[in-house]
């Protein structure tokens, strides 16, 4: 005896054939059913007229199906087997089994031909036509409330918009902060690098200002903000979806654009700029210090350079972006909150396809942007 | 002969001097109970008594404070772990909303601890899995779908469906009746009592619903005051002096209950 049967006081199964009677012994458990062969057994119990389970101790459903499954496989036509021995809750069991039978096995699933796959790329083009028409509605309705709101301020929930700013603006300061000044640190060094071979060191400080100022300090800034309070939306408002809380809201009256939507998308509006500015500065003060450290430019001379080279419509590039990039991830964080089913697994789902959708937007809108900027040329 | 392979009186789960506490409030302080191999108990108390925190504790999930909890002979706390994994196969648990995976059908949902816990044959899998949700009274196309697809009584029997998938020898029921309409309520207390009687289950059972208790369960455990105020069956119940025992088993809906319990011809009647 093992050691395993030996701790769930289970006997071995035997099973015996001998011409017309196949006999089992020991317990016929669900361990043991699966160690049966039973394409043998079926091979070596052909012609058996009598299954005894006389012997057998423990039986479980698992069991009972292998014996209802063995009886009725060997039964043919002019012999029907005889399964003996059994006590009265076996039997029992049996019965139930007898009467749950599954039918036969399920058919698999035919593999997916051409026009079925042309077929689900329709399914999902129009699916995604679909998303694209309800999220401008959707964006049509939360600003119209929040034009609402703006128009009667007293509508406005206030708290509600504070503790979001805090939440989305004041709490991220730290990590945009650092993101910010390292992505500066590494411009200035990989500038460095390059620019040293034409004697043109100075020119990082352009480098510097314009990539930080005009895209990189605002896009990077958007995206830790789109997977920092973006999927925070999603979450908060999909699991107040799943417990009717939203439903609640609305017999009660209240519009869950105005009292949740709104405030969200207002504070970010209100916080993003204010970060991007962080971000901005952040930059600009480690390029500054990893310029010093590695080309020699004193802070006095990055500043003096700074201020006469650098247009100020690459800041105000920047930070003109910043209000719609907020307003793309608040519409997209809020609108797949919205979406969220009864089930968690849909929770998790739209939780990071809000992220995915609302960086890819993003860095779409700053495309369409810098083709805009271009055109008008600043 | 083997150290589990126990006389049949003897206890399959024995809970000795159980003390379990949150922060300073103690749900449990010197609990006590005992059941035997093959019964239908029911935990009944009031709100916040701990009858889950007792069944959590039981089934490994919480840890008490103090007290020992044999389950089949064996400790659930001091087990080596391998040991731990082949007696956790022997029970199965459901929990109240039948905590379904949402992301499997309610075929692979049953297909999940054989998946797991055994070494089976995929045909054979699918096969068994498929016998367990016919068991549990649940139609044939009702296996390829999702939980968020089913009704709250289909998505019960699904959960009872995967507490029985390895065919253990006790269930531990945690309010399977609750938010159930009256019909639904009483179909899966027979469903309970039937596949009791067939695989031979020891279940233990977690309720607030009078109509389960008097339906379905041998012997009634009360907890109450921190501890097992009362054990027995529901005759025993009515001879209880305690304020709220009298209250729960002589308030209007226990007579009721109890009358529809006798008037059902089939069901073990319990006289009051």
């Amino acid at each position: 005896m093992t050691a395993s049967d030996l701790a769930s006081g289970a006997t071995p199964v035997r099973i015996a054939v001998t011409d017309e009677r196949i006999s089992i012994a020991g317990d016929l458990s669900v361990e043991a059913v699966s160690r049966i062969d039973r394409t043998a057994l079926l091979r070596d119990g052909r012609g058996a007229a009598v299954l005894d389970i006389t012997q057998v101790h423990r039986l479980d459903a698992s069991g009972a199906w292998l014996l209802v499954e063995l009886e009725r496989r060997l039964s043919t036509a002019q012999r029907q087997v005889d399964l003996l021995g059994y006590s009265d809750a076996q039997g029992q069991l049996l019965e139930t089994v007898r009467r749950n039978l599954p039918t036969e096995a399920p058919k698999k699933k035919p593999e997916p031909g051409l026009t079925d796959r042309l077929e689900a790329l329709g399914r999902g083009t129009a699916g995604a036509v679909q998303v694209a028409i309800a999220l401008t509605g959707f964006l049509g309705q939360v600003i119209a409330a929040l034009v609402a709101a703006l128009l009667r301020p007293s509508r406005l929930r206030l708290t509600s918009v504070v503790h979001h700013m805090q939440e989305v603006g004041w709490k991220a300061i730290p990590i945009v902060a650092l993101m910010a000044f390292l992505i500066g640190v590494v411009l200035a060094f990989q500038g460095a690098a390059q620019l040293r071979q034409f004697g043109a060191e100075v020119f990082v400080v352009d480098l510097i200002a314009i990539s930080v100022l005009r895209e990189l300090g605002i896009l990077l800034t958007a995206i830790i903000v789109a997977g920092r309070s973006g999927s925070a939306f999603t979450a908060a408002i999909g699991s107040m979806k799943m417990r009717e809380e939203i439903d609640a809201m609305r017999t009660l009256g209240l519009d869950p654009v105005v009292v949740l939507v709104v405030p969200r998308v207002l504070a970010l509006i209100l916080m993003l700029p204010v970060l991007g500015f962080i971000a901005d500065i952040s930059g600009l003060i480690g390029g500054a210090i990893m310029s010093w450290i590695e080309l020699g430019v004193s802070p006095a001379v990055f500043r003096t350079r700074l201020v006469a080279n650098t247009d100020g419509w690459h800041f105000g590039v920047g930070m003109i972006k910043a209000p719609f990039f907020a307003l793309i991830i608040g519409i997209i964080g809020c609108y797949e909150g919205m979406m969220v089913e009864g089930h968690a697994e849909s929770l998790g789902r739209l939780t990071s396809l809000s992220v995915v959708l609302s960086i890819f937007m993003v860095i779409v809108a700053d495309a369409m942007f810098s083709i805009f900027f271009a055109v008008v040329g600043v | 002969m083997t150290a589990t392979d126990m006389a049949p009186d003897q206890p399959v789960i024995r809970v000795r001097g159980l003390v379990k506490r949150f922060g300073d409030h103690a749900v449990h302080d010197g609990v006590n109970l005992d059941v035997m191999r093959g019964e239908v108990i029911g935990i009944v108390g009031g709100s916040g008594t701990g009858k889950s925190v007792l069944l959590r504790q039981i089934v490994g999930l919480l840890k008490p404070d103090a007290g020992t909890i044999e389950v089949l002979g064996q400790s659930v706390r001091d087990t080596p772990e391998a040991q731990y994994r082949r007696l956790r196969r022997r029970w199965g648990v459901m929990f109240q909303d039948g905590a379904l995976f949402s992301s499997l059908t309610v075929r692979q949902n049953v297909e999940a601890p054989m998946r797991e816990q055994m070494d089976l044959a995929e045909d054979l899998r699918v096969t068994l899995a498929a016998l367990k949700v016919r068991m549990v009274g649940l139609p044939d196309d009702a296996q390829h779908k999702y939980p968020a697809e089913l009704s709250g009584g289909m998505r019960k029997r699904a959960g009872f469906a995967r507490a029985i998938a390895l065919d253990p020898e006790i269930v531990f029921l945690d309010e399977p009746t609750a938010g159930l309409d009256p019909i639904g309520a009483a179909a899966f207390d027979t469903l309970i009592r039937q596949l009791q009687a067939a695989l031979g289950l020891t279940v233990f059972l977690v309720t607030h619903d009078l109509d389960s208790l008097y339906a379905i369960c041998d012997r009634v455990a009360v907890l109450a005051d921190a501890r097992v105020l009362a054990v027995g069956t529901l005759a025993d119940m009515q001879q209880v002096d305690h304020p709220w025992v009298r209250e729960y088993f002589n308030g209007p809906r226990a007579r009721a209950a109890a009358a529809t319990a006798s008037a059902r011809p089939t069901e073990p009647a319990e006289e009051p």
